[in-house]
């Protein structure tokens, strides 16, 4: 975890303060952002900027929109029955909610990790980790390079370069997870989004995973939905904490963990939301 | 946000836990209080037996010490404490040392005051009496701006610290005049020297604890800075 300026703070402010010099770059500008399913209002104007190559936790209690906020930044959120959301999410300058942007390229420049592992089950190890490409038709120069290239980033090289051929459901809990983490890496985006990626997992599995992040992070521009404050701590260079909806605050993480500036943000970190 | 929520954890053992740390310091204050106190008294009085009773006092606060960093230890480890209750739990073993200090300080004037009691009281009046009360003072405040995570109390106090210094030097300078004028007095003047420099420290300590009472309710290390007065910070 490195520190840098905070990149914006304060409850609801649809405007945060520009980005310090020189970086971090916001990859993705996040501005006046609401999200519903049906008549329920999941997240409310929602402004912030999720600089370039760092790591960005999102926290906060069940139903606070922290998911939902996730989703919207690659469209994902749209794909719920009744679903809907409006404002804008920028990434790189384009807002990924223009007519022209096409859902389908924009989520592989924003790839999605969930919270339990879902390798597919009729593919080998090696055509889960080609998944993205398999799937789109896409063809790919050097298939059994980018199969270990990626599975080098996630450190399971070593662990199934004997097993290629078999099914990913084989692989441990925590190895799946990094063998989907595999399978976003080999369609090469820029941002990668995580939503509760441990929950399902064992401590050490969870550690390999929060290890890989941090390797992830000088290539990758990573959110992070967490339950877990101390994964949101460890891992991430800032925290953003909701709250129904709102989001209450967004800071360096050691500034949300040793001294927020919301009284909301600092009942719910220290355990005092009842 | 300025110092801890007035909600109470969902964790009612945590809470209780948070209480019990927060109550162990409280006492460990108390019992420095009473040290002092008894050990002036015994001064005094020319009380040997009570300065030695007042000795034994120590051992409940070394005691308080270890049970203090023990649960320190213990909430660090189980609760994975942030924000305000991390800063109280790296608050508290700041404070626990200056508190055990205080006990350790006490027992050295009453260690002085034994060696006293068969002397002959000095020529001119030292006044050690005021410097303990201003240290006492500045311990029982020192606690209560703990207590209620009072920044303007803890502040006000840290202004104080220039006053009793200033108080300690008059009674060094003091001390050295008698001297000065009849060596015999040495062996005396020496023990009511160090009685008044082992109070000076207690007030320093306090001063210690004001300084840990604004970090623990603003997250602001105040430490080692300069006084407003332009005064080094010790």
């Amino acid at each position: 975890m490195t520190t840098a300026p905070p990149v914006a703070r304060g409850p609801l402010s649809s405007e945060p303060p520009p980005l310090p010099d020189p970086e971090p770059v916001a990859r993705i500008q996040v501005r006046k952002l609401h999200a519903w399913f049906g008549g329920f209002h999941a997240v409310r104007d929602v402004s912030l900027d999720i600089p370039t190559r760092k790591v960005t936790a999102v926290i906060g209690p069940s139903g606070c929109g922290k998911s939902t906020f996730l989703r919207c930044l690659n469209r994902l959120h749209e794909l719920t029955p009744g679903a809907r959301a409006e404002g804008s999410v920028l990434l790189d300058g384009v807002d990924v909610y223009g007519r022209r942007v096409d859902p389908v390229v924009l989520r592989r420049r924003v790839g999605m990790v969930f919270q339990k592992p879902n390798p597919f089950p009729t593919m080998s190890i090696r055509d889960n980790v080609l998944a993205g490409h398999l799937l789109s038709g896409t063809r790919v120069p050097d298939p059994e390079a980018m199969v270990e290239r990626s599975l080098r980033q996630v450190a399971l090289w070593d662990e199934v370069k004997d097993k290629l051929d078999q099914s990913g459901m084989s692989l441990s809990g925590g190895q799946q997870q990094r063998l989907c983490i595999a399978r976003v890496l080999a369609v090469e985006p820029e941002v990668i989004l995580l939503d509760e990626p441990c929950s399902a997992l064992d401590p050490i599995a969870t550690a390999r995973i929060e290890e890989l992040l941090g390797e992830l992070e000088s290539r990758y521009t990573i959110v992070l939905v967490t339950h877990n404050m101390q994964q949101a701590a460890r891992t991430s260079d800032y925290t953003a904490f909701f709250y129904l909806g709102d989001l209450v605050e967004l800071d360096r993480t050691t500034t949300i963990f040793t001294n927020p500036k919301e009284r909301r943000t600092e009942d719910y970190v220290t355990g005092r939301f009842g | 946000m300025s110092g801890r929520s007035d909600a109470a954890h969902t964790s009612k053992h945590y809470e209780q836990e948070l209480r019990e740390l927060r109550e162990k310091l409280i006492l460990m204050g108390s019992l420095g209080e009473e040290m002092i106190g008894e050990g002036m008294k015994a001064l005094a009085t020319r009380d040997a037996a009570r300065a030695r009773a007042t000795i034994d006092v120590d051992r409940r606060i070394d005691r308080l010490e270890c049970e203090a960093d023990q649960l320190a230890m213990q909430i660090l480890a189980t609760r994975q404490p942030v924000a305000s209750d991390l800063r109280f739990l790296t608050a508290s073993l700041k404070i626990v040392t200056d508190l055990e200090r205080i006990g350790d300080l006490s027992v050295n004037i009453c260690e002085r005051v034994v060696e006293l009691c068969d002397e002959p009281p000095l020529p001119v009046r030292i006044d050690l009496g005021g410097l303990a009360e201003e240290a006492v003072s500045a311990l029982h405040e020192a606690l209560d701006a703990l207590v209620a995570r009072d920044v303007a109390h803890a502040t006000e106090l840290l202004r104080r610290d220039d006053v009793i210094d200033d108080h300690y030097s008059a009674i060094f300078a003091e001390v050295l005049r008698v001297m000065g004028n009849d060596p015999t007095t040495i062996f005396r003047a020496t023990r009511v020297q160090s009685i008044a420099k082992y109070l000076e420290r207690i007030a320093d300590h306090a001063m210690n604890i004001s300084e840990v009472v604004v970090f623990l309710v603003q997250g602001r290390d105040i430490r080692h800075r300069r006084r407003p007065d332009g005064d080094a910070d010790r």
